[in-house]
């Protein structure tokens, strides 16, 4: 399958003499793709996927889109081919939640250009395909945290980019908020075809939906491939520094993982 | 939903409003004049006081006061955006403190040069703001790639103390008459004498507004956070340097004018995003709008209030739009 963005060995830091946060780090992400990033807090989930979206610029190797390294092309076309779902959205003033959607157009917009009926139409679109339709009018400061996370899914898919890039997604969200961010994320990979790269440090997420995984620790990649062949016991440690009971459940393909106790 | 008519409709409302007040200010004075006098070209200029005292005596401060209410309002609404701070104003990067110093600088030295028509105190004056921005500029980007709004924001109130710790010095070590015209100076005051300071003006206006044109999505973006700004296609440190420096030469150039006349530049933006929510393409224009009749409006009342006696205009912003605002944000929740 075609590599569609791929981070060939990449390292990154924030400045000078600061540490690397990402430390040679190789992704592939094919067309169609659900992939989980997976690590825990600090590991350089966050800085590998602002490499792969090209908003930070790798310190040593690089990042292709296509064919074409990604720094070598302009935020604005960029923008148009990879969408970013970032962990938070703190909004200095007050915009509806349409407003906030539209903006997912800015990139095919010309400098003096006002959003269209089709660009108010794909909106629309990816308000429904999001279930936030009924939420257009209302501010976005008062939507509960799983409203806002999907209103900022439907800003992204507004953006018409065939790539999705999550930043923990379910963080900061309850146990109900996040199974409907899982299935939605699900759903549309499947219908639209978006591929998708989700970093998170939650297990049973990436477990339930992702269908390959890259395992981070500490800047470095330690285990990558299909969901069930990295998704060990022994990996899990390894990650997280905790023992876990990994479970998969024959019937639905589900990966079930109970930590047990935290080794050291 | 129609956007593009949601805008011109709104923004044309404000438009009509400011030039309203604009052709109503001038008439109103001491002297009761009338506009279609004013105008009827048939009477000779020399015969027509009318139009003498609209051309000569009470237009150019009525244009004064909209180019320094719309530059102030619409700078403060880029840099609100920009610092991702609603209190924000265009003095809070030190551009009207190193403006001050300037012009305090030139009052007490007595320096007397003048350059196309415009004197010592106004050039010294944007001559003090330019220092102040690249002062500012050159510590938020000193620190790491790109521009950092934080140290901008630091390094402003930092400079503001620093540049008003100086004028008092100068001030304290001046002589009393020297002293008292740098302060009625920074009370602010639109009268004018003539076109020509407006006209030295307006270039470094013109500029910053034909930049901020080109703005109001990438400032919606910026609200939501640089990350997000930088992932929908905005070239962030680009746009932050263009939004910092349109904004500061605006100021700069609109302090020389009018002096350093608070408020309008906070209260202007909040005040249009109360009436028509967040959106920058409607705010950056409709507060332009309305800073220019807000201010020309506020210097009127510092004309007539205790005519003959004038009040210092930047007295009058505070007094006038203060409880208006908090009228409305009141009423509103």
């Amino acid at each position: 399958m075609l590599d569609l963005l791929w981070a060939d060995n990449v390292s990154f830091r924030y400045a000078a003499g600061a540490p690397l946060v990402v430390d040679g780090v190789t992704v592939r992400l094919a067309s169609g793709a659900l992939a989980g990033i997976l690590g825990p807090n600090g590991s350089g989930k966050t800085s590998l996927l602002r490499l792969l979206s090209g908003t930070h610029t790798p310190t040593a190797g690089r990042v292709l889109l296509g064919q074409r390294p990604l720094d070598q092309v302009s935020r604005r076309e960029a923008a148009r081919q990879i969408a970013v779902v970032p962990q938070e959205t703190e909004l200095a003033f007050e915009y509806s939640a349409i407003e906030i959607v539209l903006m997912g157009r800015h990139p095919h917009l010309g400098v003096f250009a006002v959003e269209g009926p089709d660009d108010v139409r794909i909106a629309e679109d990816a308000m429904a395909a999001t279930g936030t339709a009924h939420l257009a009018s209302r501010s976005f400061h008062q939507l509960s945290g799983g409203e806002k996370q999907r209103v900022v899914i439907a800003a992204a898919l507004a953006q018409g980019s065939g790539v999705l890039l999550l930043d923990e997604p379910t963080a900061s969200l309850d146990l109900g908020y996040q199974l409907e961010i899982a299935t939605l994320l699900t759903r549309l990979n499947h219908e639209r075809q978006v591929t998708m790269a989700i970093s998170t440090h939650d297990l049973n997420l990436a477990a339930s939906i992702c269908r390959e995984l890259v395992m981070m620790r500490d800047g470095k990649v330690i285990a990558a491939g299909p969901t069930a062949d990295v998704l060990t016991p022994d990996n899990v440690r390894r990650l997280y520094d905790v023992e876990a009971d990994v479970h998969i459940n024959e019937a639905s393909g589900h990966v079930a993982v109970v930590p047990v106790r935290r080794l050291r | 939903m129609n956007i593009r008519r949601r805008i011109v409709i709104v923004v044309g409302m404000f438009a009509l409003f400011t030039a309203a007040v604009m052709l109503w200010a001038p008439t109103v004075g001491s002297t009761a004049i009338s506009l279609t006098r004013a105008f009827d070209r048939s009477i000779p200029w020399d015969a027509n006081v009318d139009a003498q005292i609209f051309f000569v005596a009470r237009l150019p401060r009525v244009l004064a006061g909209a180019l320094v209410g719309a530059t102030l309002a619409a700078a403060g609404v880029v840099l609100q955006a920009l610092l991702r701070n609603p209190l924000a104003t265009p003095f809070t990067l030190g551009v009207s403190a190193g403006a001050s110093l300037g012009a305090m600088l030139a009052v007490t030295m007595r320096l007397e040069f003048g350059l196309l028509g415009v004197t010592s105190i106004p050039l010294a004056s944007f001559g003090g703001s330019i220092v102040a921005t690249a002062l500012v500029y050159a510590l938020a980007v000193s620190q790491r790639r790109g521009l950092s709004t934080n140290v901008l924001l630091l390094a402003g109130v930092t400079l503001n103390a620093f540049f008003s710790a100086l004028i008092l010095f100068v001030q304290y070590i001046a002589d009393f008459a020297e002293a008292l015209r740098a302060i009625r100076w920074m009370m602010g005051g639109l009268d004018v004498a003539g076109y020509t300071p407006i006209v030295a003006a307006l270039p470094f206006v013109l500029l910053a507004f034909g930049t901020f044109a080109m703005m109001p999505r990438t400032l919606n973006l910026l609200s939501v956070g640089t990350d997000a700004a930088a992932a929908r296609g905005v070239e962030v440190t680009t746009a932050q340097r263009l939004a910092f420096f349109s904004a500061s030469l605006a100021t700069g150039a609109a302090v020389s004018l009018g002096g350093p006349i608070g408020f309008i530049g906070i209260i202007v933006p909040h005040l249009v995003r109360l009436l028509v929510g967040s959106d920058h393409r409607v705010v950056l224009p409709a507060s332009a709008l309305f800073g220019a009749s807000f201010l020309v409006l506020c210097d009127l009342a510092a004309r007539i209030v205790m005519a003959p006696l004038e009040i210092p205009v930047g007295v009058v912003t505070a007094l006038i739009g203060g409880p208006f605002f908090l009228w409305l944000l009141v009423k509103r929740s």
